[in-house]
């Protein structure tokens, strides 16, 4: 609390001393760190439940764990994966990001932010407790489908809860990122001059807000179908499971673009910089943003083509989900076009979001294979699906945010990481990924069932060479972390200068502050905005 | 931070909660609104209400066509019950009415609850079948080793197009004995 206080006397003071400076902070740039650091970890953590994955499908036949136990594991690999490393990650660019691109001193709602970040943690901690309990962590699928989730031990309130947790965190994340950007801007910073990044963050946070307390009343259903004797999803007493599923993808269909609309954010960001040319046509991907945004409300029974759904209902799912292939598409020609003729480098920071434009892509047409509902039914709950979402995911959010700490961490410590161990972490990354999820789509296409342990002998070729980019990519990774360690401490102790990348300082007001930026820093609003990244 | 901008914060972060509040209450919303929505004609999708007491239509009863009814019985579980049709298959004539008994016993030395839920495959035809009289979706009581038989009477719609010449129709009895105890 003194500090907080103290802040109000002394407006140039430092952090607080010591580590309570962690946990009491309300300055957005070490809640910012906080959010990454702890996103980092758990991009780790799910890692290693992947490579348990990875491991025990190296092989037909049971070798290293029960199948119950590698049920938990892909469930908690989504979990961890989606809930705790790649939204926190974004919410951490976003606290220490949007304050500085808008010429604001900081979030506007300080200690709701110390606290949403908090109670992340507590959600995380009593996710990760499950595994420990009897009867093991949820087994079910990230998507919690009754009634097999009901079958969960000991652990499925405990579960039920960390999701709470999880939702009152984002929404507070989200209503703070909406007030943020709202109340806080530079007089001169207008709607239409805020930088991608923030823009993507301020449709994505209303999708939050939306989204986030429709799963939690789902999975508070699931609660009171097991322990308080009602039957929303139970057949025995007059409830439907399929029902479930619907108002699961309702959440679930505009969650999947929580992690990629800023995702397309950071792509805006940083392809301009090294492409030395404005972002191509500025407001159409605002327009498309909010289009996507809107059409995701709107297709979610995509996800359940065989659940045995009318033909007008297919029929309606299946155009209005490729309807989305139409604003996406004008984001990634509109990258290809920003590129065009420009004077590209080629820094680390670029080619992660060139191979996210590329990789993309090519998740996303495999999308729009499965939008056509005849031959989704070859696909649904295949290892065509797991290759689909994982190209959406991990070279396009995972190599964004990577691409997005190569960016900013000169920016956020003052030093320059190893150009030389960026570039070989890229490569291996880049080429290891593909071998990890393309051959997942011939094993999708031969029939082989998403989520099972073992599997026919005719998906060993394929599965074999799936686990050794797998072990590939995840080895990868520790280049990262140890890059991130690296630049904090010192880095190749070169010194940058503000705007660390050539002329950045045209293109977003983060450049026009020291590196790093000061503890406390637009006190007074900028007057002039950089309006090159429009 | 002016107190101005520190109370339109808060204002803000007010109306946005409010709106967090009213999805949870959407999520809610959407059970009532499943079971509107899945009552409308064109969502083929069996409802209790389908099965109401309503004089049997006269249909031109069509000899030259023959649609094979096969009958699955299904427990739920370890739903301690003998459960079986009395026939498993049946061919019958579109327009003619027919009546299957199905043979339920309760195994335990207690009451018991239970609730059969049918299903149909191919399941566009669910509005071709037309059930008179059905034990399905209701629940049903069993004292202490009771044994039932449950008829089930039906018509096919002689509307069903052509290509249909198999319908298989499934049936799970649910226990549901503690839900209801409790309640």
């Amino acid at each position: 609390m003194s500090a907080v206080v103290a802040e109000h006397d002394h407006h140039d003071h430092g952090p607080a001393k010591g580590l309570l400076r962690w946990i009491i902070t309300t300055n957005h740039k070490d809640i910012g760190t906080l959010y990454l650091l702890f996103a980092l970890a758990m991009f780790f953590v799910g890692g290693a439940m992947a490579m348990v994955i990875r491991a025990e499908l190296f092989e037909p036949g049971l070798q290293f764990v029960d199948p119950a136990f590698f049920n938990s594991m892909t469930t908690m690999h989504a979990l961890v994966m989606v809930f705790g490393a790649v939204m926190p990650a974004f919410v951490g660019l976003a606290n220490w990001m949007i304050p500085m691109m808008i010429g604001a001193p900081d979030m506007a709602l300080p200690r709701m932010n110390n606290m949403s970040f908090w109670l992340l943690v507590a959600g995380v901690l009593l996710l990760a407790s499950t595994l420990l309990m009897e009867g093991g962590a949820p087994a079910s699928g990230w998507t919690l489908y009754p009634p097999l989730v009901l079958q969960t031990g000991k652990a499925l309130p405990f579960a039920i809860f960390s999701v709470h947790l999880l939702g009152i965190s984002s929404i507070m994340g989200a209503i703070n990122i909406i007030a943020t950007i709202f109340n806080m801007r530079a007089p001169a910073m207008t709607l239409m001059k805020m930088p991608m990044f923030v823009w993507t963050w301020l449709i994505t946070a209303f999708l939050l807000i939306a989204i986030m307390p429709v799963f939690a009343g789902a999975v508070t259903m699931l609660l009171t179908d097991k322990f308080f004797q009602t039957s929303f999803f139970d057949a025995a007493g007059g409830g439907d499971p399929v029902l479930y599923q619907h108002i699961f993808w309702f959440f679930g269909h505009p969650e999947v673009y929580v992690m990629i609309l800023p995702t397309f954010g950071v792509a805006s960001t940083i392809i301009p910089v090294f492409a030395r040319k404005p972002l191509f046509g500025y407001s159409s991907m605002v327009y498309a943003t909010a289009a996507i945004a809107f059409l995701s409300f709107i297709v979610w029974a995509h996800h359940m083509f065989t659940v045995g759904m009318p033909i007008a209902g297919e029929l309606y799912f299946m155009y209005a989900t490729m309807l989305i292939a139409i604003p996406t598409g004008v984001k990634v020609f509109n990258w290809t076009a920003t590129m065009w003729k420009g004077s590209m480098t080629f820094e680390t920071p670029m080619l992660f979001s060139i191979a996210f434009v590329v990789l993309f892509t090519m998740g996303g047409f495999t999308g729009l294979m499965m939008a056509i509902a005849p031959v989704d039914f070859q696909y649904h709950d295949t290892y065509f699906i797991v290759a689909h979402f994982h190209y959406t995911l991990v070279p396009a959010s995972i190599f964004i945010l990577m691409a997005a700490g190569y960016f900013w961490l000169p920016k956020w410590t003052g030093h320059m990481y190893n150009e030389k161990i960026g570039q070989l972490h890229f490569w291996l990354s880049a080429i290891s990924v593909n071998i990890l999820f393309f051959p997942q789509h011939f094993l999708g296409l031969a029939g082989m069932p998403r989520r099972i342990p073992d599997y026919a002998i005719q998906f060993a070729d394929w599965n074999m060479i799936s686990s050794i980019g797998g072990f590939i990519f995840g080895a990868s990774q520790l280049l990262f972390l140890y890059i991130v360690v690296d630049t904090i401490r010192g880095g190749t102790g070169e010194k940058v200068t503000a705007e660390v990348w050539e002329d950045a300082s045209k293109h977003s007001l983060e450049w026009t502050l020291s590196s790093p930026p000061p503890y406390h820093s637009f006190t007074t609003p900028p007057t002039s905005i950089p309006t090159e990244h429009i | 931070m002016s107190k101005d901008v520190a109370n339109k914060n808060i204002k803000l972060a007010r109306t946005l909660l409010l709106v967090a509040v009213a999805m949870f209450g959407f999520g809610y919303a959407l059970v009532p609104l499943y079971d509107v929505l899945c009552e409308w004609k064109w969502i083929e999708r069996d409802r209790p209400d389908d099965i109401k007491k309503v004089p049997e239509v006269a249909y031109q009863i069509d000899r030259n066509r023959e649609v094979t009814v096969e009958f699955m019985t299904t427990l739920n579980e370890s739903t301690p019950m003998k459960f079986r049709a009395e026939k498993k298959q049946l061919k019958v004539h579109p327009g003619e009415y027919y009546t299957v008994n199905f043979y339920a016993e309760n195994k335990t030395d207690n009451a018991m609850v239970a609730r059969a839920i049918p299903s149909f495959s191919p399941a566009v035809i669910s509005s071709y079948f037309e059930k008179i009289e059905c034990f399905c979706f209701s629940e049903q009581t069993f004292k202490a080793k009771e044994a039932k038989i449950m008829p089930m009477r039906f018509v096919i719609n002689p509307a069903l197009p052509e290509q249909y010449k198999t319908i298989t129709l499934s049936y799970t009895f649910f226990d549901n004995t503690e839900k209801s105890v409790k309640k």
